[in-house]
């Protein structure tokens, strides 16, 4: 103890001394005690400029309007011209219509997925699993741009492969309503194996115990999964669900791509709204506190879910 | 009861298969797209099979976008970010899981604090940083930001915390000063935590879009993302060259996986499904 403190002390005039001598000096300043420090320091300076700084940052310029270089303060004035901002309230709207849409059967289908490849029946597993994740590790522009061709309205593949079977063409993105469902099927596509490895590997840690008592008292498969898989998947339902939520909340990639938001604003997200407001009429102001509203949803529905979750515990 | 009918056995293939045909059907019509002549993307009936005409869609598009260039740029960008934040966050990893010093619970918190954090919050004043130092436009902005990635360094601490301190303790005994132990005793010992980790990374940076969508502002710096989407919002679409681009951002990071798909896997768990 009373040598570390030593080397303490002497860490702090070997550092200042400005030609620090090699290899024997300089195994006393980086000692068990201040290695930890040296260790996190870059990690640490970088959070603070490149994060914390910013959070801050953004929170101020959320009180202050100015659209070349000239910043003043309005306090409220963007947060009451957000509640009154319509466009706002759409792009919040369809946000959380695809966040209670498409969250759900994005997990249900996951999980159902994850069931059947654990099942002893099904042979050629990886095969499936490397098939069914393969969507996941795709850029979202990448993804986004596949599904614009393949549904487009008059020539379109989706279209087509539907006009065999006599249905008319759908205009998939230049409909509000369907351009809607569009946008859920890329995400769905892009994210059910994502979660459905999640699910896998839950399912994994299920003690088989648990299935052979069921299977002695004669439960059948389907009771087997709601009585057994389900509830013992909890935790992991809640922790796919908080990502999803968090990742829907910041949908960016696909509607850019996709749609632009349109038509008439149907796919219109929150963080399409902050990017428009901030860097095509860089109104840095208003986009601040877009950004700050999405914070305050983020952190409420993240506590909600904590709490959901301390409960059951 | 616990032996299937054949027939049930049957239905959950068909249903598997379907599933299949949807996941990585788009990828094989994107691979027929870029190989076959541009006017034919929509031909009906619809062409099923790749062509030959991939080298040609392949000039067209470096004509148009300087695909070689933004190549360059996608990888010069990614590999540089990710062997930076490997090093930075492993070391900070290795602070969190090994160390007791002040102020460590305090910084941790806070590091779970960013993780829910929407990165757009930060994209204006970051833009306005890299604006004032005169680096819009430059590698620099698009690599600094997300070097010290909060989830990554959550990793390496959970990783890191398996790590014996027996083994930390011997080195020392023996002399070894604190860096030689990290470098040549506790990395060695995690490469394949590394590795996985590499991956998530590497991933995060070659995908993002948003971050430098805003930042680069000329196409010789566009990275593959952000080239792929100039092209797209061209007045005539040539499908041919955006289906090469598409596949030229997708193949590489498939090929990937599919060597090294243990890796990826538990690099994007994350441990988050121990129990």
């Amino acid at each position: 103890m009373s040598q570390s403190n030593a080397n303490a002390t002497s860490s702090v005039e070997t550092s200042t001394s400005p030609n620090p001598q090699p290899k024997k000096e300089r195994r006393k300043w980086i000692t068990p005690r201040t290695a930890p420090y040296i260790f996190i320091a870059p990690a640490v300076l970088l959070f603070l400029i490149f994060t914390v700084y910013p959070v801050i940052s953004s929170f101020l310029l959320s009180f202050q309007e100015g659209k070349a270089g000239n910043f003043s303060f309005v306090w409220f004035d963007n947060y009451i011209r957000l509640f009154q901002d319509k466009l706002f309230y759409k792009a919040l709207g369809n946000t959380f219509i695809i966040l209670l849409i498409q969250v759900p059967i994005q997990l249900f289908l996951a999980v159902i997925i994850a069931t059947a490849l654990n099942s002893k029946l099904i042979k050629m597993k990886s095969f499936f699993r490397i098939a069914y994740f393969m969507p996941a590790i795709t850029a979202l522009v990448a993804a986004s741009i596949i599904f614009m061709i393949l549904l487009d309205e008059n020539y379109g593949l989706v279209n087509y492969l539907l006009s065999l079977i006599g249905v008319e063409p759908v205009g998939w993105l230049t409909d509000p309503f369907w351009s809607k469902v569009s946008l859920m099927l890329v995400i769905t596509w892009r994210w059910t194996g994502y979660n459905m490895v999640i699910f896998l590997a839950g399912l994994q840690n299920i003690p088989a115990s648990l299935y052979e008592a069921a299977e002695m008292d004669g439960a059948s498969k389907l009771r087997q999964f709601f009585y057994i898989t389900i509830p013992q998947l909890k935790p992991i339902f809640l922790f796919t669900f908080v990502l999803s939520t968090i990742g829907t909340l910041q949908l960016f990639d696909e509607p850019y791509i996709l749609t632009d938001g349109g038509p008439n604003n149907a796919t219109l997200t929150v963080t399409l709204y902050l990017y428009q407001n901030g860097f095509q009429y860089f109104d840095f102001g208003y986009a601040s506190a877009i950004a700050y509203v999405l914070v305050l949803i983020i952190g409420v529905l993240s506590w909600l879910q904590m709490k959901v979750a301390g409960e059951d515990k | 009861m616990n032996t299937a009918s054949p027939l049930r056995k049957t239905i959950m293939y068909i249903l598997l298969f379907i599933g299949v045909i949807f996941s990585i059907g788009p990828f094989y019509w994107m691979i027929v797209g870029a190989t076959n002549p541009s006017g034919e993307v929509f031909n009906i009936p619809p062409n099923f099979l790749p062509g030959t005409h991939g080298w040609e869609n392949l000039m067209n598009l470096n004509e148009n976008v300087g695909i070689v260039r933004v190549m360059f740029n996608s990888l010069f960008i990614t590999l540089t970010f990710t062997a930076l934040s490997l090093v930075i966050c492993s070391g900070a990893g290795y602070a969190f899981a090994k160390f007791k010093f002040k102020g460590r619970n305090a910084i941790f918190f806070m590091l779970l604090v960013a993780i829910m954090i929407p990165y757009h919050v930060t994209l204006i004043p970051l833009f306005q940083i890299f604006g004032n130092l005169g680096w819009l436009n430059e590698y620099q902005s698009v690599i600094l930001p997300q070097l010290a990635y909060p989830f990554a360094i959550f990793l390496m601490r959970q990783n890191m915390q398996a790590l014996p301190d027996s083994l930390l303790e011997a080195s020392r005994v023996d002399g070894a000063g604190e860096f030689h132990i990290f470098f040549r005793v506790v990395l060695p010992v995690m490469r394949p935590a590394l590795a996985a980790v590499a991956i998530f990374l590497f991933m995060f940076q070659w995908n993002n879009f948003i971050w430098p969508l805003v930042v680069l502002q000329s196409g010789d710096m566009y990275t593959l993302p952000v080239a792929l989407s100039s092209l797209i919002g061209m007045s005539r679409i040539d499908y041919g060259q955006v289906m090469m681009g598409t596949t030229l951002s997708t193949l590489p990071i498939m090929i990937f996986f599919l060597l090294l798909q243990k890796q990826f896997i538990s690099g994007i768990l994350g441990g988050s499904v121990k129990e």
